[in-house]
This record gives structure tokens, sequence and C-alpha cells, in this order.
């Protein structure tokens, strides 16, 4: 009796909560999935089925020929690609500098990148917006790097700290001793170690600049160079609401963060425990 | 590792410019585009600076400050709404993330899988979050329509976004969705820390599973949850990718947080100084919450 109590409890106490929460999770994306692959003229209709029946693409290629949603896709990987390639060579900069030297100043370096977590950015708009008015840039998909280089910076920082740490610096000196110099080092010993690190933090840098929405939307405002986030929200703007197309363009636009963060979320539990983190 | 003190370290030291120039480009980026804005706020809130309005433009000292407090009843009111927003959902992250990260952390079958789902809301962007969920709270093809009139909970399908009543509540589920993975990530990776050895001896000396809980897990947990609820609350506050996508601020300012109010008096009135003093008071406001909470928590420095 005691036995099966226990495991019924076992199995509430576990299987009810994955069950919800999987339920809570996954609930969206299957609607957004099933509205896009719905014809426009089944989405309203009555009464609302639970599936796609009879299921098309019509929504994915309207949108994506239609809409200009292809050249915002193409911007936003470009902005995000960008600024995760610049933010990685920043970072490896700092997190070797933090790692491997000592130096007045370090302690106070170390404190302001950390603060820097607890900015409330939307102040930033609005004094950015003036600064890059006045640099003549505003509209600019530079606008967009430069924020978002500067914003990510810290973290990213941090979390590759955490990595060079990793590395033992003996191989340095051993190296070192054999006559290689510190540009040496680095690009042959540090940099190769290095990869998966690079790799996951480039990735993790992409991941957070394509989700960026309140800088684009404040900083952008010529369509020719909008982004995937300011598109989808200019189509909810729109006269005619087209759910299908909407929910088409939210999958894809969703497609790409969901596989990066398949790569990475094997780095996600030890990274962002890693002294800081994103929220 | 650092303490190894070789004759080659020396070497290094004597390049003593060396360290400063990898730290460069980073320092320089973070000067201009993070540090001078923020300075330029602090100046700009002594100022009257509205576009709209510019042969009123000029030094206006705590005028704005003044204005805001006695005169400005919209900023009361979305004090209180940023109250009730941060509050509903970090408590519930936290809840939320407290139990998934718990069951996760048991010996289950596919836990990578549970995992990596579980997480999956993380990587996720607030305005796709919104796009998803609005197609959920439609009122005419919303899934939430379709299965509560399924059901029979419901006789008229309801309008979830627009409706007074249940606007605030439908924003915050979908933020909560957003947020409870980073509570999850964090808890875990906090919960992995404790030895299996000590759960075994609580089951040999007879606590229960609530007990276990209470006595060992909830404290050593301690310090990721003010770290994590710290975090989250100020993201919260400042976040408002979800609210301004879905409601704009809408219905009558009921879902204005303050971030929100800042942005439209800034970048919609283009009232610049107004909204500099604005941004000048949230920075505040956070501050003293961080430190009000640290001191509650009980933490201290030492327990770093």
């Amino acid at each position: 009796m005691t036995k099966a109590r226990k495991i019924l409890e076992n199995i509430f106490s576990r299987h009810i909560f994955l069950l919800l929460t999987m339920l809570f999770v996954f609930m969206p994306i299957y609607w957004a999935l099933v509205i896009s692959l719905k014809h426009e003229k089944d989405i309203m209709q009555k009464p609302v089925k639970l599936l796609p029946d009879p299921a098309t693409w019509e929504n994915y290629q309207f949108v994506w020929n239609k809409t200009g949603f292809s050249k915002y896709f193409i911007n936003t990987i470009f902005v995000s690609g960008l600024s995760a390639i610049v933010i990685v060579i920043f970072a490896v900069l700092v997190a070797y500098g933090l790692s491997r030297f000592r130096f007045k100043g370090k302690k106070s370096f170390m404190l302001i990148f950390l603060a820097t977590q607890l900015v409330p950015y939307n102040m930033l708009i609005i004094p950015l917006f003036l600064i890059y008015k006045n640099m003549g840039i505003i509209g600019s998909l530079t606008t967009l790097i430069i924020t978002y280089t500067t914003v990510l910076l810290p973290f990213n920082s941090v979390l590759m700290k955490s990595f060079v740490d990793g590395i033992p610096i003996e191989m340095e000196e051993a190296a070192m001793i054999d006559g290689c110099n510190r540009m040496g080092v680095i690009f042959r010993i540090v940099l190769p170690i290095l990869v998966p690190g690079l790799v996951a933090i480039g990735s993790f840098a992409f991941l957070s600049s394509w989700n960026e929405y309140i800088f684009p939307v404040m900083f952008i405002n010529n369509k020719e160079n909008f982004v995937v986030s300011v598109g989808l929200n200019f189509m909810i703007g729109q006269n005619v609401l087209m759910y299908g197309p909407l929910a088409a363009g939210s999958i894809i636009a969703l497609s790409v963060p969901i596989m990066i963060f398949a790569y990475i979320q094997k780095f996600l539990v030890h990274g962002l425990s890693a002294g800081a983190v994103k929220g | 590792m650092f303490s190894v003190n070789t004759d080659l370290r020396k070497k290094f030291n004597f390049k003593k410019f060396v360290p400063y120039i990898f730290l460069m480009p980073a320092v320089m980026l973070i000067m201009i585009f993070l540090f001078y804005p923020m300075g330029s706020v602090f100046y700009y809130s002594l100022f009257k600076y509205n576009l709209a309005k510019p042969y009123a433009n000029g030094f206006y000292g705590l005028g704005n400050f003044i204005e805001i407090f006695t005169k400005d009843k919209v900023f009361y009111k979305t004090l209180w709404v940023t109250i009730k927003w941060v509050l509903s959902t970090v408590s519930v992250q936290l809840i939320i993330g407290l139990i998934i990260s718990n069951v996760l952390n048991q010996k289950l079958k596919c836990r990578g899988f549970f995992r990596a789902a579980t997480f999956l809301p993380w990587a996720v962007s607030g305005i796709i979050t919104s796009m998803l969920w609005s197609l959920i709270y439609n009122e005419h093809m919303g899934l939430l329509n379709t299965v509560l009139l399924n059901l029979g909970i419901i006789e008229k399908g309801v309008a979830w976004t627009s409706s007074i009543d249940t606007i605030f509540g439908a924003i915050v589920v979908a933020e909560i969705w957003r947020g409870f993975p980073f509570f999850v990530i964090i808890l875990l990776a906090s919960l992995q820390n404790i030895p299996e050895s000590i759960y075994e001896s609580c089951k040999v000396d007879g606590a229960g599973k609530l007990s276990t809980f209470l006595y060992i897990t909830l404290p050593h947990l301690k310090q990721t949850i003010i770290f994590g609820t710290i975090l989250r609350g100020v993201w919260e506050f400042n976040n408002i990718d979800v609210i301004y996508a879905i409601t704009g601020g809408g219905p009558a300012n009921m879902t204005t947080t303050l971030s929100m109010y800042m942005l439209n008096q800034g970048i919609r009135a283009n009232n610049f100084g107004y909204a500099a003093a604005l941004t000048v008071i949230v920075s505040v406001i956070l501050m003293i919450l961080i430190y009000f909470y640290m001191k509650v928590m009980g933490y201290s420095e030492e327990e770093m």
C-alpha cells in the first residue's frame, strides 16, 4: 500500500509538473505552427480546427516573397552576424587581458563590467538616438551594430573570461620558453583551444542581437533597413491583418534562435552560472 | 594557477602597458556608447528639452522633477503598474523555476530532452513571444477561446487583450512564459552543486520530502535566488518588449510601466528633458530597491 502510494506520489510530483511545463512551453509554438499552415479562409472558420486541414505552404511563400520579409531576414543576419563577430573579437581581447595579466585598476574594471548588468538599457535609447542623429547615422544598420556590441560586450567578456581561465597558463609559458612571442602564443595556442568558447559566445551574441527589439524599433525608421522583429511588428500595424503570413513570419523568425539554442543549450547551465547572468 | 611566479611572469610585467592595449577597444566602446549616454541623461534631466516646443528649451533646474512629483498623475499610475508587473512576473517565474528545476534535477527518462525543452522559451525574443501569445489570445481564432468554448467554460469568445479585466493578466502570462526558463537554468546549475550524500543522509534520518526541501535545498539556493530575483526584477522593470508589442501601454495607461512611460515621453512626445528626469528617477528607484532587497535577504559581501 505504501509502496503504491509512493509510486503514485512520484508520478504526481514529477510527471504532472513536467506535463504542465511541456504544455505551457509548446502550446504557443504549436498554435503558431498550426495557423501558419492553414489556408487564410480556414483560419477564421468556426469551429476553429486544432490541426491545419488541409495544410498549405502558401503563407510562408507569401510572407517571404510579398512583404519584404526576405530583405528583413538578410538585414537581421547581417546585423547579428557582424555584431557577433565584433563582440567575439573584443571579448577575447578583454578576457585574455583580464585572465593573463596583473595590472593596476583590474578590480575596478571587473566591477564596472559587472555593474553594467544592472544598467536600465532603455535609458540609453534617447541619448543614443541623439548621438546617432548628430553622427548622421540614425536609421542605418550601423547604429544597431554599435548598440548591440556595446550592450552585449560586458556580459560576453565575463563569459569568455571563464573559458580563457580554463586554459592552463603553463602551455603558454612553455611556448614562450621555446621562443614564441605573445602574438604567436595567442594565435597558435590560445585561439585554437578556445574555439568551442568562441563559437558558443558568438552564437550567444548572435542570438541576443537577433532578439533585440526596442533598439531597432526606435532607431530604424525606413523599411529598407528593417530587421525581422521590426518588420513583424510593422505587419501588425497594417490595415489588413493577415494572421497566416504573420504566423509564418513568426515561425521563420523563431527558427533561427531555436537552431542556435539547440547548439548552445549545453553551455547554458554552466555558462550562465559562471558569475554573470543574462536576463 | 595564478600563484605560480616564474621568471617568465616577471618578464610579462615589464610590458606594463600591454594589458591596457587588450582592454582598450572594449573600454572605448563602453565609454562612448554606454557611460557617456548615461551621463548625458543626468545632464538632460536638468533641462527643458522638447523638440516639439523648441522655444521653451533651456536650463530648468529641478523643474522636471518637481513637475513629475507634484503634477504628473500618470507617473504615479505607472509606478503602481510597474510594481504589479514586476512582482507578479518575477514571483511566479521564481516559483515555477523552483519546482521545475527540482523536478529536472532528479533522475528522469529523457532528462536531456526535458531540460532543453524547458529552456526553450529563453531563446525566444519578446516580439515573437508577443506574436505567439497574441495568436493564442485572439478573440476569433485563438487557441484559448477555442479550448474554453469546447470545454464549456465560457459561452462566448473573450477578447483577452482588449478587455480591461484580462489584459494585464494576459501580458503577465506571456512574460512568464518567456522568463521562467531563466530561473530554471540558474537554479538547476546551483542544485547540481548540492552533494547527493546530503540527500541520502536526510533519507536515513527519516526527513520527508518537504522538510528536505525546506531545510536543505532552499538554504543552499539562497544566494542564487537573491541574485536571480534581483537580476530578473531589474530586467522585468526595464523590459518592455512584450508590453510594447501587445498593448502599447494601453488601454488608458493600464499597462504602462515606468520604462514604457519614459520611452513614450522621450520618443513619441519628443519630450527629452522630461523623459531624462524620469530615467533618473527610474535609476534611483532601482538602486534603492536593490539595496533594500539585499539587506532584507541578509546578503553581505563576505558570503560571496
